[in-house]
């Protein structure tokens, strides 16, 4: 996955292609016309959505660091910080909105969790001597964002009541021990990785 | 009561962020107006990977792509014993989380909540993050273009928690 080569490209590039080749083929191109126009305004709709919640996160949190609480709690989960990401230095800016990040999912806050893993990533990026290309700390932080931290699936949750289970909490527990295990095995799967490359 | 737990942590965490604030003699309103700025430019920026990244996903499941790819991939997971009910939730999982709740809803409403396959999709969708869109949101708020190992580690982790999701379930429950 180096130079010129980025899988994102490839992935994005060959989700449009495929789809449109095999629309024409079954005979749908005409609902992807419709699909794109519906999209876009899609994404448009979400992403002003995600305003409102990220500058009232932001706005929050920004209160938090002025006053010291954020600080105080990123120093007593440093031990964790340090072993995940080791390049990330002592007290940088990034230990906590990585902390925060983690905490907001934890709990199931996804917008608020998206907020902070914004700020996050760029904290990240400040310390990278390449800017185009991804450090083991974003990958490991991504990584774990993308092994699912949440501790209550509320939505899962609120599917089973409408359909009407006996007990619909009664995943909790299974879930969060596979949600532990899937953690435990994104940040192995990270550091087997992380031993492959140099930066 | 789990859920009143979920339920106060947002309003808790801002008590405590405001008192604590204002106990410390931070002017509060000011700092939120500058974090809140901060905030809408990052949303702002975000908009256009938001665009590029549901259009492509709307592309391809409205195509029907998606449905070939599930039955494509259907005699694979009887071979390794993921129920193929589950399938079409673990294929569009990585890519769309509105999608993947989609998918759950349409198991769910099938086979029936209580169901193995019921059961294994709800404990999937809890355990599990949309990989596509993470990505490409995350790298593309930063114009990162190269992303190194990280969609091969999340991808083999993903596969990898397939098969512990499905072991833990038929072992629990």
């Amino acid at each position: 996955m180096k130079g010129v080569f980025y899988m994102i490209n490839t992935i994005w590039f060959l989700l449009i292609l495929i789809g449109i080749i095999y629309g024409a083929y079954t005979g749908n191109l005409g609902q992807i016309n419709n699909i794109i126009l519906e999209q876009a305004e899609e994404g448009v709709t979400f992403g002003i959505g995600l305003i409102g919640i990220m500058a009232f996160w932001m706005g929050i949190m920004n209160i938090a660091e002025k006053s010291g609480l954020i600080s105080t709690i990123s120093k007593g989960l440093r031990p964790i910080i340090g072993f995940l990401f080791p390049q990330v230095p002592k007290g940088h800016p990034a230990e906590r909105w990585i902390l925060m990040n983690f905490i907001a999912n934890m709990f199931g806050v996804g917008n608020g969790a998206t907020a902070f893993g914004l700020k996050a990533m760029k904290e990240l990026n400040t310390l990278n001597p390449n800017k185009r290309r991804a450090t083991n700390a974003m990958a490991m932080f991504l990584i774990i964002n993308m092994s699912s931290l949440q501790l209550v699936p509320l939505s899962v949750i609120k599917i089973r009541h409408d359909y009407g289970a006996k007990d619909p909490t009664a995943i909790i527990g299974v879930t969060l021990l596979s949600t532990f295990l899937s953690t435990i095995v994104a940040i192995i799967v990270g550091k087997i990785f992380e031993g492959g490359s140099r930066c | 009561m789990l859920e009143l737990i979920s339920l106060s942590i947002v309003p808790f965490m801002v008590l405590l962020i405001l008192i604590h604030g204002y106990v410390k003699g931070i002017n509060v309103y000011d700092a939120f107006i500058d974090g809140a700025l901060d905030g809408l430019k990052t949303a702002v920026k975000l908009i256009p990977n938001l665009i590029a990244i549901f259009i492509a996903i709307g592309i391809f499941r409205g195509s029907q792509a998606l449905d070939m790819l599930i039955s494509l991939f259907s005699p694979i997971a009887d071979l390794v014993g993921i129920p193929e009910e589950v399938l079409p939730l673990i294929l569009i999982r990585p890519l769309s989380g509105s999608g993947a709740l989609a998918a759950v809803k349409d198991i769910i409403s099938h086979y029936g909540p209580d169901s193995f396959p019921g059961i294994v999709a709800a404990v999937m969708m809890g355990s599990s993050e949309t990989i596509f869109y993470t990505t490409t949101l995350y790298y593309g708020s930063v114009g990162i273009k190269d992303y190194g190992h990280t969609l091969k580690a999340a991808l083999i982790s993903y596969v990898i928690s397939i098969f512990i999701t499905v072991f833990i379930c038929g072992l629990f429950l």
